[in-house]
This record gives structure tokens, C-alpha cells and sequence, in this order.
């Protein structure tokens, strides 16, 4: 293995790579011509409307769908969260952390990475028992444990409630730079992607209308973000002259109705 | 301040016994025995509860009962064992795979349109009037209720667990032990509790035919003898063969689906 102390950009081997990417179901076409390069360790976050065709383009990075005889590299070490924790219901919760992989030394694997998400307390627990915050730790803990190279998030916090998803926030940037995996959220929510996020993709209607590479240091984007921030939402049909949510609902004249057309 | 909160009043027994549920069967029993002594009901109509409770331990004691017993209970056992492996393989093969399915739904479907007790002299025909077609009737009835409910519960496996589960690289056969078999056990164990009722049904069924040991052997005999107090214990059996049936469900169930949030507490 050569390794490269200072590789020049365009040197890196990205982790996901489509070109020319599409698909379509029947005569509906969902995806159009997508050209995407990851690079290891960045994080990328998705923006778009339901039906922009986000979910497809996450499924196929995730190998749920399979893209045959299109130009896709993606790695073989992925994992993905979901909305919905989808822990198996009968298996305790340190069992679901290590679902699939080898038994050797299982537990000890799922306890170091329950420790690390917090959730030292709940290694024995039942799924049915833990709160949505838990359940998506744990849910974290099972994609973490698999070391991957690509992490999928696919509206991870969109059904936690609003101080839980900070905490998540929080808890999601750590492992991020502990582990470094390429990350692909999914979000509509752009004051997520911008805090959380290297760079901004805007899907519409199966085509990017928009990348945004946020320069500033996370916790320091306030100041500089603001304009992203208004072009982000304008691209999502939303007017906000300010660029802040506290003047996106206006009622009259706002657009936001139009918009949703 | 302080004051003497005074004790709540003790609830009288009166109130306590009509509060329970044993009054009523019980209240049942003293009229049958009080009208059994005073000669309103014949005793070739219905035996008095203590004649019934006294020919019970006088067949337990000449081991008639005991003998006869385990004789039904070979039968049912046998019968079980049969149907349920049938009814588990035929519900995995149809529920796994299309083509099984394909090859086998219609097949079950056509004998769910035939009631198995009418396969009786069929089964006689066939098999003779010894243990077979007993055994054979019982393990045909119990196949359905197993089949039907482990298919419908493969097929109604949270699709959303087994996409989790697969974008973890799970492959088929793990996929199929650790989420579509957990996930249709619930539904296995519903299908399972029917089996067990029907079991029992059809071995009350089945011993009607020309049995010459086993409880139906000694209801027959009892019948044309006009032994009601016989006839009484031996439905009390029956009974008690499908309480400790559902008993032993409801134990598989609280060890199997101790997952399962409580709904009620305690």
C-alpha cells in the first residue's frame, strides 16, 4: 500500500463514484443522469424534497437496489441508519449491534460500541423498550460496528424531537471524526445539513440543482451561512429574503404554497 | 396538626366472596347434588356429583382410568407430532418460496374445503379400524391451522426488517433464522394453540370409531351400560386434557415471546 502524505486533490480514490447514474420504474424516470463523487471521510449531505428521488439514489448506494451495467462504485463496507431503527424486536439490544457478523467476540464488540453511543446501561435490553433517541444509538452502535467506509443516513432524527436531535447531532459529528467514514445523509432539513455537513447536494427531480461547500468550522457557521442558507432553501421553493427560518413563515406573500405545488 | 386517619373498613367476607368467581360454579354443583338426592334427577340421566366423584377414584384406583388414559394420549401425542411436522415443512416451503408456494397453497386449499371428519370412513377404508386412521385423523385436522398461520406469518414479516437486515450483508439463510422465523413465530404459536384444540376434538371424534381401549373405549361402554357417573369423568378428562393443551401453549409463549412488551402489568 503506497501512502501518499500529500495527495493532490484528484488523487484520492472517492468511496462512492456514479457516473451517468439513472433509473427510472416504468415509464417514470427518478433519477437522471447523476454524476457523484465521495471522497473518504467527507460528509455529504442530501437535500430534497420527498419524491426528488433521494430514497432511490440512497437504496441503490446501499445495494438494496442493484444497478446493473451502470457505472456505480460504491464500497464494500457500508452501512446504513435509517428512519426507523428497524432493530429486530426479539433480539436484545447488543445482539441487534452485531446482527450478521461472527460470533467470536460479538459482545465485547456490541458493549464498546453501545459504550460509545451511551447506551452502556441498555446492552441487555429489549428493543420495544427503548425510547426513539436509544433505539437510533443503537442503531448507530450497529452501523459503526461494521467499520464502514460509507455511512448512510437516511432521515435519522426526522422522528426525534427537537432537543434529542441535537444530542444526536452532537453524537453523530464525534463518531464521524472518530471513525472517519464517508457520510451520506439524507435530510430535509437544511439547518441539519449545514451544521452537520463538508458539502450540500439539492436533488430535484432526479438531477443535482445544487452543491454547496461550507468552508466554515462547524459551531462557527452562523455568520457565514446565512446566504447559503436563503439559496438552499430557494432551491426547496422556500423564500426567506433573510436567510433565516424565523422569516420563512410569513403567511401571505411568503411563496411557500407555491412552492409546494 | 395531626389527626388519626382511621383504617379503611375491612371488606366483609360476603362482599369479598360475591367479588370472586367461585360462587357460581359452585352454587351449580350443590343444586345438581341436591337435586340428584332428592330424586329429581335419575341417576341414569346424570350421576350426583359425589357419585361421579367417587367412581373417579375407583377408576384411578383399578387403574381403568390410568390404562385407558394414556392410550388417548398415545393417540393425540402421535397425532401431533405428525400433523405439526407437516403442517411446519408444507408452511415453510410455501411461505419461503414462490414456487413452493405455487406447488402447495392450492393443494392445502382444497383440503381445507374437506372436513376432516367426513374423511372418516375413507381413513377406515384405507387403514383398518386399529390405531392408524385415529392417529392419521388427528395429524390431518392439525396440519391446516399450522400451515396456514406459519405461511401468513412468513409472508407478513415487517418488509422494513428484512431490508435492514439485508443492507447489513445478511445473506438468505441468516435472513431466514434470524428475522423471518422469529418474526412468524407469533403467528406459529397462535396456528399451534388451534392445533392443540382440534386435537383433542378430533381424538374425541376418532375414538368413536370402534375403539377398544382409550377414554372413547370407555364412554361407548359407559353409554350402553347407561353409566352416566363414567360418562362424566371421562369428560372431565377431556376438559383437563385441553386445560394443561392451552397451559402448556401459554408456557412456550412466555418464554418465546419474552420480548413482547407486557401490555398489562402484573
Amino acid at each position: 500500500m503506497t501512502v501518499s502524505l500529500f495527495p493532490r486533490v484528484g488523487q484520492i480514490q472517492p468511496v462512492v463514484r456514479l457516473r451517468g447514474f439513472t433509473r427510472a420504474f416504468g415509464e417514470t424516470v427518478v433519477i437522471d443522469g447523476l454524476d457523484l463523487d465521495i471522497a473518504p471521510g467527507e460528509f455529504v449531505a442530501l437535500l430534497g424534497h420527498s419524491g426528488s428521488g433521494k430514497t432511490t439514489l440512497l437504496r441503490t448506494l446501499a445495494n438494496l437496489d442493484q444497478a446493473d451495467g451502470q457505472d456505480v462504485t460504491i464500497p464494500s463496507a457500508r452501512a446504513v441508519v435509517f428512519q426507523d431503527s428497524r432493530l429486530l424486536p426479539w433480539k436484545r439490544v447488543w445482539k441487534n449491534v452485531v446482527l450478521g457478523l461472527s460470533r467470536r467476540g460479538a459482545r465485547k464488540k456490541a458493549e464498546a460500541a453501545l459504550a460509545e453511543v451511551g447506551l452502556s446501561h441498555r446492552v441487555d435490553a429489549w428493543p420495544l423498550t427503548l425510547s426513539g433517541g436509544e433505539a437510533q444509538r443503537t442503531a448507530l452502535a450497529r452501523a459503526l460496528v461494521r467499520e464502514p467506509q460509507l455511512l448512510l443516513l437516511d432521515e435519522p432524527f426526522a422522528a426525534l424531537d427537537a432537543l434529542t436531535r441535537l444530542r444526536m447531532h452532537e453524537l453523530v459529528l464525534n463518531l464521524w471524526r472518530a471513525h472517519r467514514p464517508a457520510v451520506l445523509l439524507v435530510t430535509h432539513d437544511v439547518d441539519e445539513a449545514i451544521a452537520l455537513a463538508d458539502r450540500v447536494l439539492v436533488l430535484a427531480e432526479g438531477r443535482f440543482v445544487a452543491e454547496e461547500r461550507i468552508e466554515a468550522e462547524r459551531g462557527r457557521r452562523t455568520a457565514s451561512v446565512r446566504d447559503l442558507r436563503r439559496r438552499l432553501l430557494a432551491h426547496l421553493g422556500v423564500t426567506a429574503p433573510s436567510g433565516s427560518y424565523a422569516d420563512a413563515v410569513a403567511g401571505a406573500g411568503a411563496g411557500l404554497l407555491e412552492a409546494a405545488e | 396538626m395531626t389527626r388519626s386517619v382511621p383504617s379503611a373498613p375491612r371488606p366483609s367476607i360476603v362482599a369479598a366472596v360475591l367479588r370472586s368467581r367461585w360462587p357460581s360454579p359452585l352454587l351449580l354443583l350443590l343444586l345438581w347434588e341436591a337435586a340428584s338426592r332428592a330424586g329429581l334427577i335419575p341417576t341414569h340421566t346424570l350421576a350426583a356429583p359425589s357419585a361421579v366423584l367417587a367412581t373417579l377414584f375407583a377408576m384411578i384406583r383399578s387403574g381403568e382410568l390410568p390404562s385407558n388414559l394414556a392410550v388417548s394420549f398415545w393417540r393425540v401425542v402421535s397425532g401431533l407430532g405428525i400433523g405439526v411436522a407437516l403442517g411446519v415443512s408444507l408452511g415453510l416451503v410455501a411461505g419461503l418460496s414462490r414456487r413452493g408456494e405455487a406447488l402447495v397453497d392450492p393443494l392445502m386449499q382444497i383440503k381445507r374445503t374437506i372436513p376432516v371428519v367426513a374423511l372418516a370412513p375413507l381413513f377406515i377404508v384405507w387403514f383398518g379400524i386399529g390405531e392408524t386412521p385415529k392417529i392419521a385423523l388427528i395429524a390431518f385436522a392439525v396440519m391446516f391451522p399450522l400451515y396456514l398461520n406459519l405461511y401468513n406469518g412468513i409472508r407478513g414479516v415487517d418488509k422494513r426488517l428484512v431490508e435492514g437486515a439485508l443492507s447489513f450483508g445478511l445473506d438468505r439463510w441468516q435472513l431466514i433464522v434470524h428475522v423471518i422465523l422469529p418474526g412468524a413465530l407469533p403467528s406459529l404459536l397462535v396456528g399451534l394453540r388451534y392445533a392443540l384444540t382440534i386435537s383433542i376434538v378430533m381424538l374425541v371424534i376418532a375414538e368413536q370409531i370402534n375403539a377398544s381401549a382409550g377414554l372413547g373405549f370407555l364412554v361407548n361402554n359407559a353409554r350402553d351400560f347407561m353409566r352416566t357417573d363414567i360418562i362424566v369423568v371421562c369428560l372431565m378428562v377431556y376438559a383437563l386434557l385441553g386445560l394443561a393443551a392451552d397451559l402448556l401453549v401459554r408456557a412456550v409463549e412466555t418464554r418465546a415471546l419474552a420480548w413482547r412488551p407486557k401490555l398489562v402489568e402484573a
